[in-house]
């Protein structure tokens, strides 16, 4: 039987929950040899090459770009999993929720204490950018997801247990000291 | 004299005093019943629901209803635990609860209840209301963003001549926790420790003290909410 094959995508995130996969330490020889990795920043491969079994994502969506991979993963990937606090809940980004998203840019680029050599009040306006969203959302408010792994960032190895329980098929136990929100 | 009265708690028989409150009767025998609003010696005010336990059939506030001969309790059942787990959800849902900003993290009962039940994802949408911080008084930072409405602070932290420093401000989806300004201003010491260690959130914070203890040490990084009523039992 062929390895499963395992896709990853940083949206509106940090990378703190790929360091975080990272830190799985000398566990990593272990994943590489259970799974194959396809479109994902670990091995750089930009594209799908093929469908994947397992597409794991950290960060939520802020723009029009995240909302285009993150349905690319859906389309591509049998299970999606939602790595950290602001796939599951939009997390820090989010925090401009509750502000109109002209008052977030209007204090960014035009009012902000640091703003100063801005003297022709330029916006970010290049039709390459994406277009930012009214708010960030969670993943799961935009596509069907499988599964939830909580953490600011998620513990290795709660990534580990989970993954492992995923490609082995054996039962998720997961210990108290493993599932915190920061 | 109290008069002694005998109960079952899911199915199990004991004695306890009349009168009692259900979650301190239960919290003696080494049974825990979540609470988030109350606080033990405080008049209960019933405002967070986390304590529902089924009383006889009926869905009942723990901390509010007093203990009566023949009471059949029913506390740790898949129902009572998925609407506890429930009311979690929609407390974190329905204020802007950012646990990797905030320094009550580790320490803050509502975390500790997601905790508890491995609360993954709340199964309601978030509401992403816009509230506001109150930083102007000396001692205190009010985040209004945490604010859980439970009403410790209202009934707890008081002046010399009784007069509550904090209170609530409009109705329905507008209540909002506010610090009276010019009570503020003479709060002892004391009083914003007590106020800060009241708020089962993070919401009243002591201002220049922040995240004194590191990640593996605080509150709940090891044991879960509870574990110090339920080792009564063991």
């Amino acid at each position: 039987m062929s390895k499963p094959i395992v896709a990853t995508a940083s949206l509106a995130g940090c990378f703190g929950c790929h360091m975080s996969l990272l830190d799985i330490d000398e566990r990593i020889l272990k994943l590489i040899e259970l799974v194959e990795f396809n479109k994902s920043p670990i091995d750089d491969i930009k594209t799908f090459t093929k469908q994947c079994d397992i597409g794991i994502i950290e960060g939520g969506c802020c723009n029009s770009e995240n909302i285009e991979v993150l349905k690319l993963f859906r389309k591509n990937c049998k299970i999606l999993i939602s790595l950290g606090e602001c796939a599951i809940m939009g997390g820090l980004p989010a925090m401009r929720n509750g502000i109109p998203v002209k008052e977030c840019l209007d204090e960014a680029y035009l009012n902000g204490p640091t703003v100063g050599e801005n003297k022709e009040h330029i916006m970010p306006n290049d039709d390459e950018l994406p277009m930012i969203l009214d708010k960030v959302y969670p993943l799961h408010e935009i596509v069907k997801i499988d599964y939830y792994l909580p953490g600011c960032a998620p513990r290795a190895d709660l990534i580990w247990a989970a993954v492992a329980a995923l490609v082995t098929g054996d039962t998720l136990n997961i210990p108290y000291e493993l599932v915190k929100f920061d | 004299m109290s008069e002694i009265v005998k109960f079952t708690i899911d199915g199990k028989e004991y004695e306890g005093v009349k009168g009692q409150l259900l979650v301190e009767v239960a919290a003696e025998k080494g049974i825990y019943i979540p609470v988030l609003c109350h606080w033990k010696g405080v008049k209960p005010a019933g405002s967070c629901r986390i304590c529902s336990v089924k009383v006889n059939g009926r869905f009942m506030a723990g901390c509010t209803t007093p203990l009566e001969a023949d009471m059949k309790i029913e506390n740790d059942t898949p129902e009572i635990l998925d609407i506890r787990k429930a009311i979690v959800e929609m407390l974190f849902v329905e204020g802007n609860h950012f646990c990797p900003s905030c320094e009550k993290s580790g320490n803050c009962d509502l975390q500790a209840l997601g905790y508890r039940y491995q609360m993954m994802v709340p199964r309601f949408p978030y509401e992403f209301e816009r509230r506001d911080i109150d930083a102007s008084s000396p001692k205190l930072i009010i985040e209004k963003n945490r604010c859980i409405f439970c009403k410790r602070c209202v009934r707890m932290i008081k002046d010399e001549q009784g007069k509550s420093y904090f209170a609530f401000k409009g109705r329905g989806k507008h209540l909002q926790i506010s610090l009276d300004k010019k009570l503020a201003v003479t709060m002892s010491e004391e009083n914003a420790h007590k106020a800060m260690d009241a708020c089962p959130v993070g919401c009243i914070l002591r201002k220049e003290v922040g995240f004194a203890v590191p990640i593996g040490k605080r509150k709940y990084d090891h044991v879960s909410i509870g574990t110090d009523i339920e080792k009564l039992n063991k």
